[in-house]
């Protein structure tokens, strides 16, 4: 195994018993367009807040998709909402209404957990 | 004689007002401190006379309903203002029968009950009138009960039943008249003493029944239905009658709707008469889409049900409000609530990176949309090298966000974040001017900016400045062109005629039709205010939009937002461009032309 090191690095291990797919079905459910994201990277390109930081779209569906709830919150207090990457999006993904369904539904994952 | 058929109208009358008074005072005691001084103070001044004329044409004779819908018009001022009249007209027909004010309040309203001779010419006269306002009324009532069975015949959806008090408002309402007419037929066979009207009817009810049966109990029915009507009333939506009056005067007292939802609002809310005016302006019916008009989303916002999706499912175009002709601030309403509801959401923008502070006379804020239409930013830099304007492009690299897309969202705190941001560096820049082409930047630089002494323009009034000092060459180009009007510019901020100028100084327009021009004129479908909207319905909205354009066959189709031109954009069927492209061209045209002329004396010299 020695030659497979690389993949004892532990950050990047998904647990698949403790992954919590709720939010990412809840998101999904509410705004089915996401599920349609071919990781084009136009959203990225034109994003304001992606120029002063990595904030980056393809990242926070990554991040939805592993379940990582405390870093999307973090990564999505970053977007301006402007709406760039709505328009740009070559599959009509309404991204802004994403980022807006995120940020509730981690709001109300968290009423749960409390 | 003792008559006991009034105290069901007596009972139904003092509940209506004891609720009535309830009502008006909690929402008085709810305003603001300034809005109370407002409405104090507002008594004192000549607006009471401009609230007392908007409440007889709003309220009673309904103009504003008229000039939009004739038919819908009449239905609501027959019933309005014809009632209005029989009150009134009847109680003085009763002064003057009597002879003075010694009479009981209900004696009026069963007047024909009580009053079993006349013989007058006088008597004769009122009883006339009476009979035509009755026939007015009813003609309203047929009208309003055709309507809504016409709708339901030919399957016209409806979104939410009526609540179990607007039935009950809605039938007694129905049944009042044909009532009257029932029991002053009734009286007018038994005592003659009728009109034209009453007197026919009367006589034919006397030829197939027997009348005296039925006299009594038909005024108890009508006053039941009285009773009915008043109680049910102030729970269901004919509470906008009362409350319509109370707002042309709270509007007139130059009271605002606040960020907050408040009274006024509330006021508001109620004011609603359900028209359906606002129907028909709305675009997003045409894309399927029918639970977000202001008429639907005010009605669940009144019964209390969940409306976080039509809430944030309206593109703010505005076109309800300019049809409203209660003259509700819905886009303002829709507001409140989408700040209420995105409160808990929080977003924070201490990352953002400043960029190289600079010092110069002009600014030029190109904002995220105008990145995304990089030829607007292209052109309007063209424009400043051709005049020689010293500019300094504020947001060139690090571009921070003006702040209206939060806003629309309801994140007011959010944005202004970025609104300091910005006016940290706008501030220290020493600028006086700050030109934007972008009306969503325009809007929140005018309105939540604080930049007492810079000059905010928008880059169609810049253009048109330099027009009118001749910086910029003359010469028509040869092309046929529509102005679009971005909501946000249009109805947004009150900017109409500048763009169109500049658009006829370089092109020939061509004039849209009344109906869709200005500030009615149609939406692109972009707008950032509808941020749960699918893609298919904002789709729908551009193509709809574009095939109207279309019917007049334009060269081109001009517009001044960056977000409608990216829309447009997309439709291949007509050349979309912005108001600076268009100057740009008729700026690189005379060179073309002039370098042509060279070619050809060249040729010659060969």
């Amino acid at each position: 195994m020695g030659d497979l090191d690389f993949l004892k690095v532990k950050h990047l291990h998904i647990d698949y018993d403790k992954l919590e797919l709720d939010l990412l079905n809840k998101v999904l459910e509410e705004e089915p367009s996401f599920q349609w994201c071919i990781s084009c990277g136009c959203c990225t390109a034109s994003c304001s807040a992606g120029n002063h930081t990595t904030f980056n779209v393809r990242r926070i569906s990554l991040l939805l998709r592993r379940g990582e709830i405390e870093s999307l919150e973090k990564e999505l207090e970053k977007c301006m909402l402007c709406g760039k990457c709505t328009l740009v999006c070559p599959r009509d993904i309404q991204l802004r209404n994403v980022v807006m369904n995120i940020k509730r539904n981690i709001l109300k994952y968290k009423m749960i957990l409390l | 004689m003792k008559t006991y058929f009034q105290y069901p109208f007596l009972i139904g009358t003092i509940f209506l007002f004891a609720a009535l008074i309830y009502i008006y005072i909690k929402w008085y005691v709810k305003l603001s401190k300034y809005d109370k001084v407002r409405f104090k103070k507002f008594w004192t001044t000549n607006k009471v006379w401009k609230a007392i004329k908007d409440s007889i044409n709003d309220g009673l004779l309904h103009l504003s309903i008229f000039k939009k819908n004739p038919v819908l018009g009449y239905m609501h001022m027959s019933l309005a203002f014809g009632w209005f009249l029989l009150i009134v007209i009847g109680h003085l027909e009763v002064v003057v029968a009597k002879g003075g004010l010694n009479f009981p309040f209900y004696y009026a309203i069963f007047f024909r009950y009580f009053e079993t001779v006349h013989a007058t010419t006088i008597a004769k006269i009122f009883a006339a009138v009476m009979d035509f306002l009755l026939l007015f009324i009813l003609s309203g009532v047929v009208l309003a009960i055709t309507k809504r069975f016409y709708k339901k015949l030919f399957g016209m959806k409806r979104t939410t039943k009526l609540k179990t008090f607007d039935k009950m408002a809605l039938y007694s309402l129905w049944s009042i008249f044909p009532l009257r007419l029932l029991a002053e037929s009734c009286s007018a066979a038994v005592y003659n003493n009728g009109s034209f009207l009453t007197n026919t009817t009367g006589a034919w009810l006397g030829n197939m029944i027997n009348v005296s049966a039925i006299y009594e109990p038909s005024w108890w029915l009508y006053s039941f239905a009285l009773c009915f009507f008043f109680i049910a009333l102030p729970f269901s939506r004919y509470m906008h009658i009362p409350t319509e009056i109370y707002y042309i005067f709270l509007r007139n007292a130059g009271i605002k709707t606040k960020k907050t939802w408040e009274s006024y609002a509330q006021i508001q809310l109620y004011s609603c008469s359900r028209c359906g005016i606002c129907l028909d302006a709305c675009q997003l019916f045409d894309a399927g889409i029918s639970d977000v008009q202001s008429v639907y989303f005010l009605q669940f916002i009144r019964n209390k049900v969940d409306a976080e999706k039509p809430l944030f499912g309206c593109l703010i175009c505005g076109r309800c409000q300019v049809e409203c002709p209660v003259h509700l601030n819905l886009n303002d309403l829709r507001t409140a609530l989408r700040i209420k509801a995105s409160k808990p959401l929080t977003f924070s923008y201490a990352y953002t990176k400043k960029p190289e502070q600079q010092t110069a006379d002009t600014i030029y804020f190109a904002g995220c949309m105008t990145h995304l239409t990089p030829n607007i930013k292209k052109s309007m830099t063209k424009i400043f090298d051709y005049v020689g304007e010293n500019v300094w492009f504020m947001d060139d690299d690090k571009s921070i966000c003006c702040g209206r897309p939060l806003m629309l969202a309801g994140q007011y705190d959010s944005a202004s974040q970025l609104i300091s941001k910005n006016t940290e560096l706008i501030i220290a820049s020493g600028a006086k001017n700050i030109i934007l082409s972008c009306p969503y930047c325009y809007k929140v630089f005018k309105e939540d900016y604080l930049l007492p002494d810079i000059n905010i323009k928008f880059h169609a009034n810049y253009i048109k400045e330099l027009i009118k000092q001749n910086k910029l060459p003359e010469g028509k180009l040869n092309l046929t062109a529509i102005y679009h009007d971005p909501c946000e510019l249009g109805r947004g901020s009150n900017i109409y005629q500048e763009p169109r100028e500049v658009i006829e100084h370089y092109a020939h327009r061509i004039p849209l039709q009344k109906n869709k021009d200005k500030d009615r004129a149609l939406c692109c479908g972009a707008g950032l205010g509808g941020v749960n909207l699918p893609a298919e319905a904002k789709n729908t909205v551009a193509y709809n939009t574009m095939s109207y354009f279309a019917k007049f066959n334009p060269d081109v189709l001009i517009t001044a937002c960056p977000l409608c031109k990216k829309t447009f954009v997309r439709d291949r069927r007509i050349e979309t461009m912005d108001i600076s492209e268009l100057v740009v061209k008729a700026i690189e045209q005379p060179n073309d032309s002039k370098s042509k002329e060279t070619k050809e004396i060249s040729y010659a010299i060969i």
